[in-house]
């Protein structure tokens, strides 16, 4: 059978799976009486119409980075660890433990030691289920599932009973040193001369998220482990005859997976709210979920789709404002189809393209 | 503890383990043939959210019931469609069932009643009532039987009653009949079945849609008989409990049932008693709630024997040419 051209599979095709998901949303907006152009066009304006909506539109993208990039990883190697939301919100609460932990004199000192605590505890939560899955053939999507929960009541436990604010009513850390406090958008536009939006929580992370895409880039397709975990992903009995040991992988590549979640942390707790709350993660763990599968599990793919869905999520959000009938979920509805026409049907559009692509070459041959 | 407070967490452990068992069923029936089904979760909440609205609307629990798992139906379709005949990710296309489920029934309840992603209240008609088996009241003096009659086996919804049935049911389905025979063929060795000139397809449409419907009564169960009404993410996370407790089972209806008792009995603890001491060291509350999901993994984690699942599961079928 001949191939079809590349920009076809990367390109043509995550497309039309997006425009099917936008038609079938659309759909849901006409169904409960409002007009889908309408909210279109308030969902485009609210994420890109001004740098406020690209200021929460990248803040967003840059939580979907990390989270896809998490869930990419993983799939790399054939895993499919949907824990993100657990993992990046025990990453949360390492970045929130490093920050609390010292009277840090500057952010510059701070970032990178809170970049290891987050890494370390998201990693740390991936790695029950992966040691489960590896040893024990434990299904990893349901441990992973599981471990959310767990995480959450963690997360209310700990904020509820021990490292809560004195005198405070709500389950939330005090607020960080101001050593810690990240540069903002607002700042760092400053600092070249620019302006920009000084209320959007888009801060320097968005830059870390950026490296981490060319890092994961690199681990991927141009090192001896990211050769190993795509060996296996692609046959694990092909990668054990070849001596690499399910275990390590399956373990190493969770690991990854679940430090890249729990750098998302830094984001949302260390660079936007400035303590530590019950849920930080706000359901970014799974929209990184749909961005792995609409970015093929490449690192650019995860970066285009991050930025998509990060303009879903702000342009949902002022579509809420504008619009009351239709509520945040929303963003859940897309979020499905995006997943289901993305991922579980994607040959319902493959195939007939790629029939198409077969009858063009003929008429050309 | 006396008998009677025994006896009352135990009952509310048959009505907790009653929407897991639906559920484990009908996850049971689709692994069988060989579809791998996440999309539980997303089922039961389409479907405790459509049996709700509908019992509202009609004023009547039964076509509520209808409702509810025709929405669990129409999911499971989508799932069929995705992951037979377009050959799919089956793990992928329930987990993005999942979110159409959580997502829709938000979005179309608030524009249905407007309070939040709650629907109103059910009562009445609306609601699957209690029902006292004979002699109840009559032998609930009789010692230890009597209240054991009275509390335990009697004086749940008939749901709780057809859940029982229905393991019985799917054991002698396929169990004893030809198309059990089959469909689990299909879900081992579908080539196999194939050669016998079967149609593998249809034969795993069918066990999908079986498993909407089991998963449709789980939703329907929540929203009208344990619940008064739907809420928002009621589910909370049976339908990946109920998955759990199909393995716990090794994919065999009788001990599915114990399973979901057990997980039933876990959630009934957890609801009792809030703040126990054990062994003079506080027991949090929240570890309390989080015991049937530390449970599940530890279950997974095979402490309990190897489950080997059905050989063909999650493989979609290729026909050869």
């Amino acid at each position: 059978m001949d191939k079809m051209p590349k920009w076809v599979d990367i390109i043509l095709i995550p497309f039309i799976n997006l425009l099917l998901a936008l038609a079938v949303s659309g759909l849901v907006v006409l169904y409960i009486g409002e007009s889908p152009v309408e909210a279109m066009k308030i969902m485009v304006k609210g994420a890109v119409g001004s740098t406020y909506g690209w200021g929460y539109t990248l803040y967003y993208a840059t939580n979907f980075i990390f989270t896809g990039l998490a869930v990419a990883v993983a799939f790399q190697a054939r895993l499919f660890n949907i824990g993100g939301e657990g993992q990046a919100a025990i990453g949360g609460l390492g970045t929130a433990l490093v920050c609390l932990a010292l009277p840090w004199p500057h952010w510059a000192l701070a970032l990178p030691v809170a970049i290891v605590g987050g890494a370390l505890f998201g990693a740390a939560w991936a790695a029950i289920p992966a040691y489960l899955q590896a040893k024990r053939g434990s299904h990893i999507v349901i441990t992973t599932i599981m471990f959310n929960y767990i995480a959450s009541a963690v997360m209310v436990y700990l904020l509820v009973d021990v490292i809560k604010k004195k005198g405070s009513m709500n389950p939330e850390t005090a607020r960080f040193p101001e050593g810690t406090f990240l540069p903002s958008a607002y700042e760092m536009a400053g600092w070249v001369g620019l302006s920009f939006s000084r209320s959007a929580p888009l801060n320097i992370t968005f830059f870390i998220a950026l490296l981490c895409c060319v890092l994961v880039y690199l681990l991927i397709w141009h090192t001896r482990l990211g050769y190993e975990i795509r060996s296996f992903g692609n046959s694990d009995s092909a990668a054990r005859y070849a001596g690499i040991g399910a275990v390590r992988i399956t373990v190493i590549t969770m690991l990854i997976s679940g430090g890249l979640a729990g750098l998302m942390g830094i984001n949302a707790v260390m660079g936007d709210a400035e303590r530590l709350v019950t849920d930080p993660v706000q359901g970014a763990g799974f929209v990184g979920i749909a961005v792995a599968l609409m970015g093929r599990s490449h690192p650019p793919g995860v970066l285009i789709a991050g930025i998509l869905f990060g303009m879903l999520y702000q342009g949902g959000g002022e579509l809420e404002f504008e619009i009351p009938a239709v509520s945040r979920e929303m963003i859940l509805v897309i979020q499905g189809l995006v997943i289901l026409f993305t991922g579980a049907l994607d040959n319902m559009v493959r195939i007939p393209v790629e029939k198409l692509f077969q009858r063009i070459r003929k008429g050309a041959a | 503890m006396d008998l009677m407070m025994i006896l009352q967490i135990l009952d509310s452990a048959m009505r907790l383990a009653t929407p897991l068992l639906f559920a484990c069923l009908a996850g049971l029936v689709s692994e069988r043939a060989g579809v791998f089904d996440i999309g539980l979760e997303g089922k039961i909440l389409a479907s405790a959210f459509m049996s709700a609205s509908v019992a509202y609307f009609s004023g009547s629990v039964w076509i509520g019931l209808l409702g509810g798992v025709a929405a669990s139906v129409f999911l499971a379709l989508i799932h069929g469609v995705a992951s037979i005949t377009f050959r799919g990710n089956q793990l992928i296309s329930g987990v993005a069932i999942n979110f159409l489920a959580s997502g829709t029934t938000v979005v179309i309840g608030e524009s249905w009643f407007g309070l939040g992603g709650r629907t109103e209240q059910l009562v009445g008609a609306a609601r699957f009532q209690e029902i006292t088996l004979p002699f109840a009241e009559t032998l609930q003096n009789v010692p230890v039987l009597g209240p054991i009659y009275y509390e335990l086996i009697s004086g749940h919804s008939i749901l709780v009653y057809v859940g029982l049935a229905a393991v019985v049911g799917t054991w002698w389905v396929l169990f004893r009949t030809r198309f059990g025979l089959r469909l689990r063929a299909v879900g081992e060795n579908p080539e196999s079945v194939d050669t016998a000139g079967v149609n593998v397809i249809r034969l795993r449409y069918m066990a999908v849609l079986i498993a909407g419907v089991l998963c449709g009564l789980a939703g329907v169960y929540l929203a009208t008989g344990l619940a008064a009404g739907f809420v928002k993410e009621m589910s909370a996370g049976r339908g990946f409990i109920a998955l759990a407790a199909m393995i716990f089972a090794k994919w065999r209806p009788g001990y599915a049932l114990l399973a979901c008792l057990l997980f039933g009995l876990l959630e009934a603890l957890g609801n009792r008693f809030q703040n126990i001491d054990i062994l003079g060291v506080h027991v949090p509350v929240q570890f309390m709630q989080a015991l049937p999901y530390i449970l599940t993994v530890v279950i997974l984690a095979g402490f309990v024997g190897k489950a080997i699942p059905p050989r063909a599961g999650g493989q979609p079928y290729v026909k050869e040419r």
